[in-house]
């Protein structure tokens, strides 16, 4: 293997970038897909269509309005600037917010699917057990919940390990802050450096190949994966 | 009112709206009784602020919910206990873990029922540390019972808790559903809509139609009502309670005292002094004038004529009798009716010719 030390930053990098990442989803997500599985709002498609963008939309055109949003005239980098937070494009905290919004549908779907497949019953029998909706929450859906959230930990990390327009666009190309495993094999590529992008490309193969073994093999992730979509 | 379950519920739903004003006894089996989709399941389910009906919950002088006052206390506030149709084990817990999640949940001080005492109960102190997988649907059931119980709840709700099993299980069940009516003092609201379940098991019957309550009352006189449709079933029949007397070991046959006077049925395994539950279908119960004339029926109880309503058939009508304070339903033709020239309030013989034993 002939991998250089750029390489491996850039692995490190990504492996970084996707572990905090898929902590995040599971914050975020987690509210959102227990909303969209229980609420009667009429506001329900509406916040179910807008998680999924990211599933349609070319991630050039989500990197770019999320450029503009975070720039130095975007309403969002305004507030970073006043916060004196400075500018997130170009940086490691721009890229982990831009990957939460590329990833968040692989992570809400396969959890909002559990909780929905769960139904109303075992939390109405908790109730009737004296357990509070956030006792229960916490000691009756999450659990039985368990495979919807394995799938969506998996799906999330690997999806952020994979990305590559949405980086470009927000984060560019810069060793050691931003440069992830998808841009510098474009990189090798680019150089005509078809040996060391071979190295690292093979990887990734073989990387999402075996998160998609764990996945099926687990039981109940499968239907946690197909039903999403 | 300070004894007692008083429920007045008011709920639209898709086809009829759920009208209930009901004053219950505080103590024994109460049975929603009913056709599916009567509102029975509904009813429950307000009770248990699963779901919200305007109105007023109160058990025995505990406020549950009162609208005049905007007391509406959520599920995991009322001191209850819910079985559902199917068991609702949380398959993620094993079956100790189940009974443990209500009993962990309540204080120690309120624990009246002991672990000990419903596991025994229901006879699943083997099944502990089985996961919920491996029951059958009657353990699953008895667990699921005694999961409610051991939250020591102040009532017992039971949704058609035998609905969902054959009828192998449905046996299986049954004995330990009529020890809870006999050993447990919480009152208990059974929805059913099987005759059968509610004559082993109830004492007060609730009679539910399109979300009305048709009447109220205890189950022997709501049985030997007229106007009920319970009276126009092929199976009518009534439940008597009963107090093993004596047995005659020659002849094999064991007393049951009554009201007033007594039956005889075959010799049954019971202590003297027991109570019996038994059940009289109105088919089994004929009329004679008096009971001068021989015949091989053996129990015989003096009666008194009370009414007569029809039947289903053409050729039949029902009598209801009261034979010493113990009403009994008989159904006869309209010829016999006519040739022994039957009043209202005439003193007639009632003859049964079979008593089921029941539980």
């Amino acid at each position: 293997m002939v991998l250089t030390p750029d390489d491996w930053m850039a692995v490190r990098l990504t492996l970084e970038l996707a572990s905090l990442v898929t902590v995040l989803l599971l914050l975020v997500g987690t509210p959102i897909a227990w909303w969209l599985a229980t609420t009667r709002s009429r506001f329900r498609n509406v916040v179910g269509a807008i998680v999924a963008l990211p599933i349609v939309l070319p991630p050039t055109v989500l990197g770019f309005y999320l450029l503009i949003l975070m720039g130095p005239n975007g309403p969002v980098g305004q507030i970073t600037h006043w916060l004196g937070l400075g500018r997130l494009p170009f940086t490691f905290a721009g890229l982990v917010i831009a990957s939460v919004f590329y990833s968040l549908p692989f992570v809400v779907q396969p959890i909002q699917n559990a909780f929905m497949s769960m139904g109303a019953r075992p939390l109405e029998v908790a109730a009737t057990l004296r357990a509070s909706p956030w006792d229960s929450f916490v000691h009756v859906a999450l659990p039985l919940a368990r495979p919807g959230f394995i799938t969506a930990a998996v799906l999330g990390f690997a999806h952020t390990v994979g990305e590559f327009g949405v980086v470009l666009m927000i984060g560019g190309n810069i060793p050691g802050k931003t440069q992830v495993l998808s841009v510098q094999i474009y990189n090798h590529v680019e150089a005509i450096e078809y040996a060391q992008a071979h190295g690292l490309a093979a990887g990734l193969v073989v990387f999402s190949f075996l998160v998609l073994l764990a996945l099926y093999s687990v039981g109940g992730a499968r239907n946690t994966l197909g039903a999403g979509r | 009112m300070s004894g007692g379950l008083d429920l007045r519920c008011r709920l639209p739903l898709a086809d009829f709206a759920l009208e209930a004003d009901l004053s219950l006894p505080g103590r024994g089996v109460t049975a929603l009784f009913g056709p599916s989709g009567s509102g029975k399941t509904t009813l429950l389910r307000c009770v248990a602020g699963l779901a919200r009906a305007a109105g007023r919950v109160e058990i025995n002088g505990e406020c549950w919910q009162d609208d005049a006052r905007r007391i509406f206390l959520p599920t995991h506030q009322r001191a209850l206990g819910y079985v559902f149709q199917e068991a609702s084990l949380f398959a993620h817990l094993s079956v100790k873990a189940n009974l443990e999640f209500g009993l962990k949940r309540i204080a120690p001080a309120e624990r009246k029922v002991g672990w000990d005492a419903a596991l025994e109960l229901l006879g699943i102190g083997h099944l502990l540390e089985r996961g919920t997988g491996a029951l059958s649907g009657g353990e699953r059931q008895r667990v699921a019972i005694a999961r409610a119980l051991l939250t020591s709840p102040r009532l017992l709700l039971m949704d058609e808790p035998l609905a969902a099993l054959d009828a192998r299980r449905k046996q299986e069940i049954l004995p330990y559903l009529e020890r809870l009516h006999d050993e447990l003092a919480i009152p208990i609201l059974y929805v059913s809509h099987s005759p059968d379940e509610v004559a082993r098991l109830a004492d007060h019957l609730v009679l539910l139609e399109q979300g009305r309550v048709l009447a109220s009352g205890p189950i022997a006189e709501l049985q030997a009502r007229l106007d009920l449709p319970l009276a126009l079933d092929e199976d009518a029949a009534v439940v008597v309670e009963a107090q093993v007397l004596e047995h005659d070991e020659a002849y094999a046959l064991t007393r049951l005292g009554l009201a007033r006077g007594s039956i005889q049925v075959t010799r049954k395994p019971l202590a003297v002094g027991a109570r019996a539950r038994i059940k009289i279908q109105a088919r089994d119960v004929s009329i004679a004038l008096s009971a001068d004339n021989p015949s091989s029926i053996v129990n015989r109880l003096p009666a008194r004529i009370r009414g007569f309503g029809e039947a289903v058939h053409p050729a039949q009508c029902l009598v209801s009798l009261d034979a010493g304070g113990t009403l009994l339903l008989a159904r006869i033709t309209r010829l016999s009716r006519d040739q022994l020239d039957l009043r209202e309030g005439m003193e007639v013989v009632a003859q049964i010719k079979s008593v089921a034993l029941l539980g």
